[in-house]
């Protein structure tokens, strides 16, 4: 039985069909991550929408309503379609390799959890062209706004609906994976960080997508069952949604961060030659930032009206996360700090995301403090705040991810100098584009609105400009991967020689089917060690 | 053989991490009610006790006047006028006062009304006892029925005292026969 499988290991069928059918972790993860490209340049479309139309004061090139469902469905697609589908691709294809699994626990579940996606996008995507056009009431969807959406009302729901359960299994399936399939050398305190923050980040998935699954639900039965959870008239409040929904929405923020944690962990000490600066620490700064994740959700909400004790305590709590975080920022720089650093493309997405990171924590626990939150609120402040964490921090540690494995994934280098191009070129628009948007929060500047008043002009002009350069820019990107692909030169197994970790020992392109015996593990094979 | 018990093992936990994620699904339902008993308690969100206060009779607080404002709105579907017969009254904690409401049917057919009130600040929420309001039940209307309802409170005395204004609000909605409406 084991001999014919051994001996059909590199079998796979033919064409287009194979990635219908694969139930092969390195497939599964492909077309993740290639899904989330495409989903990326489709989001990247509708900001590129919406930076056109804010160059200028007044309205040039949209109308009100299509401005607004170009920032919803920019929030929903960036969100849903791009960030988490590429953590998960890249957990598909590092997991089973860093801990030495053949494959995920359950392959078919996986080729389900993929396969979901393609059908909540276009679900979703279609509402674009539906009567009363797409979402168009933020992507938080409060009542009563979201109520009045056209036909694409239910095709968002479902789509939600869909999207939640592909996450929900993906966790299950990487739980499962990393509690159950380790080589037996491999305690939990000697996981690779990356393996530790996703774990954690698939209980995050499990105790918070349901909320939201059962929050759109609420929604659904409103619209067409006569319900009242969020009608004030029959019985209900709106405010409730806006609780419920942040219940997950916070947690969901630390769902996006946390891979990006461990995408920054494991490349910060290949590159500065020295083992991960306390490595305990950075795995209980994670599960505290996870639990507290669960307690801070009315931040969102400070101006609703809520009583004094409940502003402090969120207030409070919010701040708390800032030590854990802390801890991790102070770690990676412990950890570069004497090394002999190299700056070969994965490390630099890496040091750009310990310094541009902390940039939008430092702005999180400004919106933390109450009483200044008052003023920003809904201002470009929170939008310059939530791009800095969720671009520069979590799309960036993508970006580092990408070029770090892509060797590995490819068994081609990728072109050093044009990658190099292509961070430099990110790293300067995007500052360009988020960070005036800070002046313009703090100057009053509203949010999700297609006008402004002329005295924000200036920056808003400089931020299109950054946009439209941090677009382009990412063009460079996929030349990047297709490159690797097609004409990179050949990698050797452990592509950086400062690498620790199982995924170097097999050879590159990794073969189709691995570690089908659990590996030994040697000596400083293992990111823990050494510290 | 390891294989398969490996495959029940991984079994086991993913149907107990499924277990988990119903009992989550669950909880972002249980939040609701779980939320009108934190608002109940805390009397938050303006959400009063709709039933009649039981007021022992205490000391008129002669030294301090509160302005009432009274709201309504209709969020029924049929064309229901729904008006308080005054806007606004001072009034001082610990005596009673008595207000109407005025409500018209104007169709043909009878029709049964819910009037849901909320109280803002939220914070005043617990100090306003009502001794009578056409708020703790339905209320018939026959076709083209005009009436005015009754609404009896007290101002608690120990409303706190950086409140001066009282807003109670009413929202009127249709009420099917035989059915209590939702909240209630």
């Amino acid at each position: 039985m084991t001999d014919s499988i051994q001996a059909h290991a590199d079998e796979k069928p033919a064409g287009l069909w194979r990635w219908v059918v694969t139930t092969n972790h390195k497939d599964i993860g492909t077309l993740y991550l290639l899904f989330a490209l495409l989903m990326f340049f489709i989001g990247g479309t509708m900001s590129m929408v919406i930076r056109t139309e804010l160059f200028q004061p007044g309205l040039q090139f949209t109308d009100p309503l299509f401005f607004n469902q170009m920032t919803t469905m920019h929030a929903l697609v960036m969100i849903f379609g791009a960030v988490m589908p590429a953590f998960v691709g890249l957990a598909n294809w590092q997991i089973p390799l860093m801990i030495g699994a053949p494959d995920m626990a359950f392959p078919r579940m996986n080729n389900w959890s993929f396969w979901l996606l393609p059908f909540a996008f276009s679900m979703l995507l279609s509402t674009l062209f539906m009567p009363g056009g797409a979402p168009a009431g933020g992507w938080t969807m409060y009542p009563p706004l979201v109520l009045m959406t056209g036909d694409a009302f239910p095709y968002l729901i479902f789509s939600i609906h869909l999207m939640g359960l592909s996450s929900l299994m993906g966790a299950i399936n990487i739980i499962v994976t990393i509690l159950n399939m380790r080589t037996p050398d491999m305690p939990l305190m000697k996981m690779p960080l990356f393996v530790w923050t996703w774990l954690v980040t698939a209980f995050l998935l499990i105790a918070a997508m349901p909320v939201l699954a059962g929050v759109v639900t609420m929604l659904l039965t409103d619209r067409y069952f006569g319900s009242s959870f969020f009608n004030a008239a029959g019985g209900g409040d709106p405010v409730m949604f806006q609780h419920i929904f942040w219940f997950f929405g916070h947690p969901e923020v630390y769902i996006m961060i946390l891979p990006a944690f461990g995408v920054v962990s494991t490349i910060i000490p290949t590159f500065a030659r020295k083992p991960l600066f306390g490595y305990a620490s950075m795995v209980y700064a994670t599960a505290s930032i996870a639990f507290l994740s669960f307690i801070v959700w009315a931040h969102h909400m400070f101006t609703v009206g809520m009583p004094l004790v409940a502003e402090l305590f969120f207030m409070y709590s919010t701040m708390l996360i800032a030590i854990p975080t802390g801890v991790k920022i102070f770690n990676w720089v412990s950890t570069m700090w004497r090394g002999s650093m190299t700056f070969e493309t994965p490390m630099l997405w890496a040091i750009s995301f310990v310094v541009l990171f902390t940039i939008g924590g430092l702005s999180g626990v400004m919106l933390a403090i109450t009483p200044a939150d008052f003023q920003y609120q809904d201002t470009y402040f929170v939008v310059a705040h939530f791009h800095y964490v969720l671009v520069t921090g979590s799309v960036f540690g993508i970006f580092g991810a990408v070029y770090y494995w892509l060797p590995k994934w490819t068994g081609n280098m990728y072109n050093e100098r044009l990658g190099k191009i292509h961070f430099w070129c990110s790293v300067v628009f995007s500052n360009l584009l988020y960070f005036p948007q800070h002046f313009l929060g703090l100057a009053g500047m509203p949010r999700r609105i297609p006008d402004y008043a002329i005295q924000f002009t200036d920056w808003n002009q400089v931020s299109s400009i950054g946009g439209f350069g941090f677009g382009l820019s990412q063009l460079i990107f996929v030349y990047v991967v297709f490159h690797a692909i097609r004409a990179g030169r050949k990698a050797p197994a452990r592509v950086w020689d400062g690498a620790v970790g199982l995924e170097w020992s097999v050879p590159s392109p990794a073969p189709y089917h691995t570690f089908q015996e659990p590996p030994k593990l040697a000596d400083g094979q293992l990111q823990s060690e050494g510290v | 053989m390891k294989n398969s018990t490996r495959q029940q093992t991984n079994r086991k936990l993913a149907v107990r991490l499924a277990g988990v994620t119903l009992a989550m699904f669950a909880f972002g339902f249980a939040l609701v009610p779980l939320y009108d008993v934190f608002c109940d308690i805390t009397g938050l969100n303006g959400k009063d006790v709709n039933r009649i206060s039981a007021v022992e009779p205490v000391a008129v607080d002669g030294s301090r006047w509160v302005t009432v404002e009274f709201l309504s709105n209709s969020n029924a579907a049929g064309s229901w006028e729904f008006h308080p017969s005054i806007s606004k009254l001072r009034v001082q904690p610990g005596k009673l006062y008595s207000v109407s409401y005025r409500a018209h049917n104007p169709t043909n057919r009878s029709m049964t009304m819910r009037a849901v009130s909320s109280i803002a600040p939220g914070t005043a929420a617990g100090y306003v006892n009502k001794l009578e309001c056409f708020c703790f039940r339905q209320q018939r209307f026959a076709a083209n029925e005009q009436r005015l309802m009754p609404l009896r409170f007290m101002v608690d005395n120990r409303l706190p005292p950086e409140v001066g204004t009282v807003s109670i609000a009413y929202t009127l909605f249709d009420s099917l026969d035989g059915e209590s409406a939702p909240g209630s």
